[in-house]
């Protein structure tokens, strides 16, 4: 269950590729409760991801994940840059130790919490990797479905966190964009099989 | 000066707005500012914020910023910097206005920390 370098550059290449895929789709999500460009600024940090680590050689998990977090944290622009480059900075730190996949998880949304001070239930990412880090750590499998209903339990939030926080309970009825981009992030990480 | 004031907002001129409202009031005290994304998009970056932070005269630093995720970024430059930051959640104009205000007429960081709590919004 521990993660290797090449797992990882598979991960995070299966998570860019999805991005490219949907970015139209996320910055969709973010128009009605945002400002319309998630998808436009997680494809600008995941191209800056793809165009450092496809060619590089990593020593460590953790080396290149701090790799990841310095690439999201300056390129991504939106709020889930630091929030994503804190979350791989954290991971970075923690898989120096340990690359078990309930640790890196746990350690992710530690910095997830601490940079955005949101908890669960106020339709933000944190509401997918919190339930995936709770799973993980009661050794539960878990699978892309479960993920999929992680993302989907957003949509009945009111938002009290995050640009979404501004329209009050006008954000009820709609998935957060970050917890989608987070799903797809989770489900390449359980795909890679670690 | 001893303090210096850095503004941070999503939009270039935005923060270019406000340094030159306060700056009226205040033509001792050092302000910086990063606004906007390194393209020139509406958001913020940590490289910019960082950037006002070192281009400030001042060693001790006072910041203001628009929304949310301005914070975040303006907390991960605080912990890259080894300057004195301190970061208030007021209205962005008006306090940075009142903290300029109170810094040119000479006035003590404690006791401006005392005109900014109404005005604490975030
Ligand atoms: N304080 C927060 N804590 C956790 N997640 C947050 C917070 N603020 C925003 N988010 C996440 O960030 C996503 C928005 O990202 P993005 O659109 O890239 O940034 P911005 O809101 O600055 O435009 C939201 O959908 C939400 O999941
Ligand atoms: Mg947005």
């Amino acid at each position: 269950m521990a993660l290797t370098v090449e797992q990882a550059k598979t991960w995070l290449e299966d998570f860019y590729t999805e991005i490219e895929a949907q970015k139209q789709y996320l910055s969709d999500l973010d128009t009605p409760i945002g400002d319309g460009d998630h998808g436009n600024n997680m494809a600008r940090g995941m191209t800056a991801v793809h165009e450092d680590i496809s060619d590089a050689d990593f020593a460590s998990v953790s080396d290149l994940f701090k790799k990841v977090a310095m690439d999201l944290i300056s390129k991504v622009g939106g709020a889930s840059g630091p929030l994503y480059g804190t979350a791989f900075l954290e991971m970075s730190k923690t898989a120096a130790g340990s690359t078990e996949l309930k640790d890196l998880v746990s350690a992710a949304l530690a910095g997830i919490e601490k940079r955005g001070k949101a908890t669960t239930n106020e339709k933000t990412m944190i509401d997918v990797w919190s339930p995936m880090a709770e799973k993980l750590n009661s050794d539960e499998a878990v699978s892309e479905a479960d993920i999929d209903q992680f993302v989907e339990s957003t949509k009945d939030m009111v938002a009290t966190k995050g640009r979404a926080s501004y329209l009050g309970e006008r954000s009820v009825g709609h998935i957060d964009p970050g917890a989608m981009s987070s799903g797809y992030l989770l489900k390449a990480l359980v795909k890679v099989g670690a | 000066m001893a303090y210096g004031v850095v503004i941070v907002s999503h939009v270039e001129q935005i923060a270019e707005g406000v340094k030159n409202l306060i700056s009226q009031v205040a033509a001792d005290v050092p302000i910086t500012t990063a606004g906007g994304t390194d393209d020139h998009q509406v958001g913020t970056s940590m490289e910019k914020i960082q950037k006002a932070f070192d281009d400030n005269s001042a060693d001790e630093i006072l910041a203001f910023y628009d929304l949310g995720s301005a914070k975040m970024n303006l907390e991960m430059a605080i912990e890259f910097t080894d300057k004195q930051i301190h970061l208030y959640d007021v209205a962005l104009i008006e306090g940075s206005y009142t903290a300029t205000a109170l810094l040119e007429a000479g006035t003590k960081l404690d006791d401006i920390e005392v005109q900014l709590k109404p005005l604490k919004i975030k």
